[in-house]
């Protein structure tokens, strides 16, 4: 499955190149054309089957990279200092395995024995900045001759099989996204076609701003997996959206208000063709549709994502149902899209 | 097997507190070619018996063989189910677990049939400043084995046991992390002590020991009962000790891939100290004494005062990161730790057992002759009275 080695393949904002490679072979056959821009992005074009005067042109955009870490220092006993990139808890980094660089030296992020902590170490959260790494390396020169400053470190999680349809892995935030998209373009539509696997969303939607205005879409969705916090909760707060209720149409986030005539056409789709969805609570995270609608003189925009449980965690989880109905989703509203 | 595979075996079973089954059956496997007896005790330790080549015409002590126990303990801290709330799995920790380390960790429930799942995390996206800098306690914490609740109900009940879903991963310098090596890593010295005995003469009954129940804090139900049943003549408990690590100024750590502590305190006697200390030297085994002034936390604090008191020693084993799942050695410490018990073993003879007998825990002076086992003991504990 395309979603397991994009889940597996390590692509740390700055450092998509793995994801990149693996989603050139599985799109080159689908496009016309292909290439990679000067910041990473990976934009692929397919030409209208038969175009249209009032055909629009079109951007489908994914996030190829993922939250990780990069390493800063090296301690003179041989271990590593680290910071995050992109949003990462703190809390979930303790008790594990990460793998380094382009050679993947596995490390782990050790932590005090509980036997040596003071009672009130136990209830204090330990920051980034007093968490390493150890390689086994006996030296700070042990440590240099395997890892050197920059090198990006991934979570050395492996895709799997959970529960009742699920999956669980890292990085499912966006290589779902990527994984839809290449379903999306190995079939032909009506018009021009972008379909952008973006780099540097976790830093700041990088990526998808440079893809945007080389392209100049007339209309753009965007791809993701989406927060997914329907664990049971003492206080009554929303779920974000939840597992295997369909794909989760965004209405507003904190980077953008999706075009109400794209949610429209998606919902009536949707409601044709009796796929399940749902509506993303507004004004939680941010996506690359924050880039894209404000490009040039503005680009009518729409999100919609599966939703993930546990994402920007070393392991994370979604429905495989919701997935696919995100995929039929787009493939049912795409050849219905006209010029707004 | 080799000490790292072995190793990996073990720390990839599943075997908390009270719930041993499944590394019973590795240890037996391991501890069998190299035994003449293999037994599992009622509370569930095994205990393989290598006899002694004694030769009963120039034996100037009790006819049957002194006995020299080795051991260490076979179960890990895992989780337990304590209730299902949504479909969704709340835990309780058997054993002393970190809070902090819980999070965002996959892990196994030992239902009606194993289910993956994952300790969930709420994503940074909607939680608060102040809920961010809070450790989530752990009955807070919830397990997701994405199934909807009435499967979850069909497959999980309250008191199952859940494990940390962690492979073995081999770091630089042929360290390796991973989980349960708390007290796996014993049991591994143990098999390679026994392995090595296979060649070497030793003259003393050797009782390899895998304990039951040692994580469950306080009462040491494995090392307790099984030493009972031996009743040895000198016993040497194995267990994990703090190596160096960041953060942290332990003062008996033992650098890692450097041998191991051989421990000192009320807990050890001072002539099994000193014997295991000689018995480094002459191997040219590295080790660092390691001094606990009270309880030292581990099986041996148990054995002492077995019966009417067993003279105990403890060998440390360098860990880094105890009771995490990234719990860190090297293989090779295993190795000399192996080869310091069989010789060790190899080296225990009449005179020592008669020095043993004259010589309490705690008093320096001998008193020359040999006493019965027992009555030797009598006087040791009047002396120790006496001296308190």
């Amino acid at each position: 499955m395309l979603l397991e080695q994009l889940s597996n393949a390590r692509g740390v904002s700055g450092n998509e190149a793995p994801v990149r490679d693996l989603l050139i072979e599985a799109i080159k056959a689908h496009v016309s054309e292909y290439r990679v821009d000067h910041i990473g992005n990976l934009i692929a074009h397919k030409k209208a089957r038969s175009a249209r005067k009032s055909a629009p042109k079109v951007m489908l955009a994914a996030h190829m990279d993922e939250v990780g870490l990069i390493i800063v220092h090296h301690e003179s006993n041989g271990h590593l200092r680290f910071r995050v990139v992109g949003s990462i808890d703190p809390r979930v980094l303790l008790s594990k395995v990460v793998l380094i660089g382009k050679d993947k030296i596995p490390g782990v992020i050790g932590v005090k024995p509980i036997h040596l902590l003071k009672k009130k170490e136990r209830d204090q959260v330990i920051d980034v900045e007093a968490m390493t790494i150890d390689i086994g390396a006996k030296s700070k020169e042990d440590a240099q001759g395997a890892v050197k400053i920059g090198d990006y470190a991934a979570f050395a999680t492996e895709f799997g099989a959970v529960g009742d349809g699920l999956v669980k892995g890292k990085a499912l935030d966006d290589r779902t996204g990527c994984a839809a998209l290449v379903e999306i373009l190995k079939r032909d539509y009506p018009f021009d076609l972008y379909g952008v696997f973006t780099v540097q969303e976790e830093v700041g939607l990088r990526g998808a701003r440079v893809a945007a205005y080389a392209i100049e879409p007339d209309v753009a969705f965007v791809l993701e997996s989406t927060v997914c916090d329907d664990s049971p909760k003492k206080k009554d707060v929303s779920p974000t959206t939840r597992l295997g209720d369909g794909p989760a149409i965004t209405l507003a986030d904190r980077s953008f208000i999706s075009d109400r005539r794209l949610v429209h056409l998606l919902v009536e789709t949707a409601k044709e063709n009796r796929i399940p969805f749902q509506f993303k609570q507004p004004m939680i995270g941010g996506t690359d549709a924050g880039r894209i609608h404000l490009t040039k003189e503005g680009v009518p925009s729409a999100a919609v994502a599966v939703p993930t449980r546990y994402i920007h965690s070393p392991v994370s989880l979604l429905s495989l149902h919701d997935y696919q109905n995100m995929v039929a989703l787009m493939t049912k509203t795409l050849p219905k899209l006209t010029k707004l | 097997m080799s000490v790292k595979d072995l190793l990996q075996k073990l720390s990839e079973a599943s075997g908390v507190t009270g719930y041993e089954h499944a590394v019973r059956e590795i240890v037996i496997d391991e501890f069998r070619p190299y035994a003449d007896e293999v037994q599992v005790t009622t509370l569930g330790s095994v205990i393989a018996l290598k006899r002694g080549a004694r030769d009963a015409k120039t034996a100037t002590v009790k006819a049957p063989a002194p006995k020299v126990l080795i051991e260490g303990h076979m179960d890990e801290i895992g989780l337990m189910v304590t209730d299902i709330d949504h479909g969704f799995i709340r835990f309780a920790p058997v054993g002393g677990f970190d809070a902090r380390v819980l999070l965002a960790q996959e892990v196994i429930v030992h239902g009606k049939k194993p289910l993956r799942g994952i300790i969930g995390s709420r994503p940074p996206h909607v939680m608060t400043e102040e809920e961010r800098n809070k450790v989530i306690p752990i009955r807070d914490l919830f397990i997701d084995v994405g199934l909807p609740e009435a499967r979850v109900r069909e497959l999980v009940q309250v008191g199952d046991l859940i494990t940390i879903a962690r492979k073995m991963v081999s770091l630089k310098n042929n360290l390796v992390a991973g989980k349960a090596f708390d007290d796996r890593a014993a049991i591994v010295t143990i098999a390679e002590a026994l392995r090595q005995l296979a060649a070497i003469k030793h003259t003393w009954d050797v009782y390899a020991v895998a304990n039951v129940q040692e994580e469950d804090g306080a009462w040491f139900g494995g090392a307790f009962t099984s030493t009972y049943r031996i009743n040895p003549d000198v016993a040497v408990a194995l267990d994990v000790s703090h190596a160096d690590q960041p953060d942290t100024t332990e003062i008996n750590a033992v650098p890692i891939d450097q041998g191991m502590g051989i421990a000192m305190g009320p807990n050890i006697h001072p002539r099994v100290h000193q014997k295991l200390v000689e018995v480094a030297k002459a191997n040219e085994i590295p080790f660092k004494v390691t001094a606990y002034p009270g309880p030292t936390g581990t099986d041996a604090w148990a054995i002492q005062v077995v019966r009417e008191g067993i003279p105990t020693g403890l060998i440390d084993i360098p860990l880094r990161y105890m009771h995490t799942s990234v719990e860190t050695l090297s293989p090779n410490d295993l190795e000399r730790i192996g080869r310091l018990l069989a010789h060790f073993c190899a080296s225990l003879d009449d005179k020592f057992l008669k020095e043993l007998n004259g010589e309490a825990n705690g008093g320096e002076e001998r008193t020359g002759t040999r006493k019965p086992r027992n009555a030797a003991r009598k006087t040791a504990k009047k002396r120790n009275d006496h001296a308190a």
